[in-house]
């Protein structure tokens, strides 16, 4: 029997407000117990003394662009810079190439990704066929085959009966709904947030009233429908009040934001540096504050990457022409861990909104410590101060505002089924 | 002695524009020469790199750069970097190999000089891109003003049209501003940008209003087959509202100016008569363009330029 102690760290498990000393035992990659002094009698010792102990991550938006563009990412390089992340499950958006809207492609994404990477990879499907917004999915087979959400991501159903009906029909297999919301007719050519900062710069803007009146009309639709809504990616502070009063209402809403969105803001821009351009773009300082109070609350419920590589190539080019997105794995938890360093956050409620609420929203079994469970774990310290480089990490392209900058926060270890898959300075391990 | 590359008025210092501005006094005489032509830039490379067709600032450059006797190479692109599949960052490297001493930029698209100036050993200057700054412009228009007015401090500079979309206005507000002269902005209210005011001006959607009391009136150029419809209803309702003839130049001081940056539409912005008679100043902001530009070249390309034994008296060849 194949015996890890993880000994001596800070463990923290959401699932249970479990916040104390102590260790993990894990038997045949299932935890056993968590506790003061395990025996490590036949045990593998991790010492985790200083560090804490953690569930690992779950990430609800990423895209790891295979099927179609493995020239950006694919399974194998989005799940190592997953687990380097700390993440031990992401789910991947279908907006690859052929689109994820046939059980085929779910089934490859899974096959793929069960050889090749280290992560868990759970697939969502298109809402549309071919995300074009117009005729829903067959979710009862693309459940079947093991899509665990439904997304146009990166493109809007625009066309509200459509949306009704995805949402209606969404109940039928019981996933939730992501939608990326904005209304494009708004949002026009806008490439950066509009304020102060796009007036100043000339580049064309996009106001935070595009995704709230999309947000809006999404958490009407859920009224509608009872079905579940997840909101992906919220970076207006006037969305925020919209899925408080959702919740306060007792529909099935959840939302999720972007370490982006909750550490930079739109004065970034003014570098014309593309990897400040993503979908929706940077708001303003104030949007900020707002997005992280509500993630301390709980108004918002998880963070998501929202993982999105491109190569050097298709960045380098004018503002306005550059794709969206930048990528996130890798530094999630450095720049968020900053939340618990301004003491906006506890670290358990930190890790509550990147492991056991995400793993919820999108019914997996991660998230939790508890015995019996899936022993995914990741071990982080939270104060040690490393410069992150793009290249030396493991994702494909190197489209991040982070790169060569200082943070603080760095995953030491990420155990998936029990198996050490990734060692900081050691790097990824495939068994 | 200005910076490396001259990317926007928001990054100048008064004291910058001042010597930029009395450089341009010095090299206007070298115009009005029978042989207008001196060797300070002799030997060194001016490379115009417009990605967006302009043949005025484009001529003028190289007007400005032939006159000092640099070799101006004209590397036009007509289309965008997506349509040549060809990245910025390679644009600008390979014009790099080719070890030019100054090169400008135009581009339809905010920031792409700035993002062009990272990569490039060369000193870049900003011919105008997108809608955020067109610096050589504003200063030709400051020097005209001072020009006309010996002065920039307690002057009201009124600035009318689409300011959301124009490069102009924005790089003349900074100018004027930083020289200490008011700014006012008017226009229908949905070509004035979120915000307008951060810039340092107050905004007006009154044509009457904003040309009371001022002494300069700039009306800028309307992209009209792209805006109608969409920001204004008609050229008719909005040359009523928002054009300029004599009649409606009496709000102004007496003494005002007309300028334009050009080309005019004529009888919308300005009307017909008023474009091409005083008070307009527009072929003077056009000739002043030469002398603006030369004073950058000499200042930007030239800064190395001096051979040896030949510093003392590079002034001198002006």
């Amino acid at each position: 029997m194949a015996r890890l102690l993880i000994r001596g760290g800070r463990i923290l498990d959401p699932s249970v407000d479990h916040d104390a000393v102590g260790d993990l035992l894990v038997e045949d990659g299932v935890i056993s117990a968590v506790g003061p002094d395990l025996p490590a009698d036949e045990c593998e010792v991790f010492e985790a003394g200083g560090k804490w102990v953690a569930p690992g991550f779950v990430d609800l938006h990423v895209h790891l662009r295979e099927p179609g563009q493995e020239y950006k990412e694919d399974l194998a390089s989005g799940g190592r810079a997953a687990v380097a992340g700390g993440f031990t499950s992401v789910a991947c958006m279908a907006n690859t190439d052929p689109v994820n809207d046939d059980p085929s492609v779910t089934k490859y994404v899974l096959e793929r990704a069960s050889e090749e990477s280290p992560a868990r990879i759970h697939p969502i499907a298109a809402a549309t066929r071919g995300l074009q917004g117009e005729v829903m999915t067959e979710m009862a087979a693309l459940r079947d085959a093991g899509a665990v959400a439904f997304s146009d991501d990166g493109r809007v159903v625009m066309d509200a009966a459509v949306m009704r009906r995805v949402l209606e029909y969404s109940k039928l297999v019981g996933a939730p709904v992501v939608v990326h919301s904005e209304d494009v007719g708004l949002r026009g050519d806008g490439v950066m947030n509009e304020g102060v900062v796009s007036t100043r710069l000339g580049l064309p803007g996009n106001p935070v009233e595009a995704e709230e009146i999309q947000v809006a009309r999404d958490i009407r639709l859920a009224r509608l429908t009872g079905a579940r809504l997840h909101v992906a990616h919220v970076s207006a502070g006037g969305s925020v009040e919209l899925i408080r009063q959702a919740k306060e209402e007792g529909l099935s809403v959840t939302a999720e934001v972007t370490p982006h969105h909750l550490a930079l803001c739109d004065d970034l821009v003014a570098s014309f540096d593309t990897s400040t351009k993503m979908a929706p773009p940077l708001r303003s300082g104030r949007d900020a504050a707002v997005l992280r109070e509500a993630l301390a609350e709980g108004v918002i419920d998880c963070i998501a990457t929202d993982h999105a590589p491109h190569a050097d190539y298709e960045k380098d080019v004018e503002y306005t022409a550059a794709p969206c997105g930048v990528i996130g794995l890798e530094t999630a938890f450095a720049v968020v861990s900053d939340l618990v360093r301004s003491g906006e956050m506890s670290p358990l409620e930190l890790v509550r909104r990147l492991s056991t609420s995400p793993a919820r929203i999108f019914d997996l079994k991660s998230g939790t410590l508890a015995a019996g469970a899936l022993a995914d774990v990741v071990v982080v310290d939270p104060d040690e101060q490393w410069t992150y480089d793009p290249a030396d990490g493991f994702s494909k392209s190197r489209n991040s505002p982070w790169a060569g900058q200082k943070l603080t926060g760095r995953v030491m270890a990420t155990f998936v089924d029990g198996r050490l898959v990734y060692r900081a300075g050691r790097g990824v391990v495939m068994q | 002695m200005i910076g490396q590359d001259l990317l926007g008025i928001d990054s100048l210092e008064r004291e910058n524009i001042e010597l930029i501005l009395e450089t341009a006094e010095r090299m206007q005489e070298i115009g009005e020469r029978d042989v207008k032509k001196v060797p300070t830039l002799r030997g060194r490379t001016v490379v115009n790199l417009f990605f967006e067709p302009s043949t005025r600032t484009q001529t003028s450059f190289e007007i400005a750069g032939k006159r000092l006797a640099a070799d101006v190479v004209n590397f036009s692109s007509g289309s965008s970097s997506l349509s040549k599949a060809e990245s910025l960052l390679d644009t600008a490297k390979t014009l790099d190999a080719m070890d030019p001493d100054a090169v400008i930029v135009r581009h339809r698209v905010a920031g792409v000089p700035q993002r062009i100036a990272d990569a490039l050993q060369a000193p870049v200057i900003n011919a105008g891109d997108g809608a955020h700054e067109h610096p050589t412009q504003a200063l030709l228009d400051m020097l005209t003003v001072y020009q006309e007015k010996g002065r920039f401090e307690g002057l009201t500079v009124a600035i009318i049209g689409d300011i959301a979309h124009s490069r102009v206005a924005r790089s003349n507000i900074y100018g004027f501003t930083k020289l200490g002269a008011e700014v006012r902005v008017a226009g229908p209210p949905t070509m004035l940008p979120v915000g307008v005011e951060s810039l340092g001006v107050k905004a007006y959607t009154s044509l009457r209003e904003v040309l009371d009391g001022a002494d300069v009136v700039m009306a800028l150029r309307i992209q009209l087959e792209r805006l109608t419809g969409a920001y204004f209803p008609s050229v008719r309702e909005y040359s009523a509202t928002f054009g300029i003839d004599r009649a409606k130049l009496r709000f102004a001081k007496s003494d005002a100016i007309v300028m334009h940056p050009g080309p005019v539409n004529r009888g919308v912005e300005l009307s017909n008569e008023l474009t091409d008679d005083r008070p307009s100043v527009i072929l003077d902001q056009v000739r002043n363009g030469v002398a603006l530009r030369m004073a950058l070249l000499y200042l930007i390309a030239g800064r190395s330029a001096v051979a040896p034994g030949r510093a003392a008296n590079t002034a001198g060849d002006l």
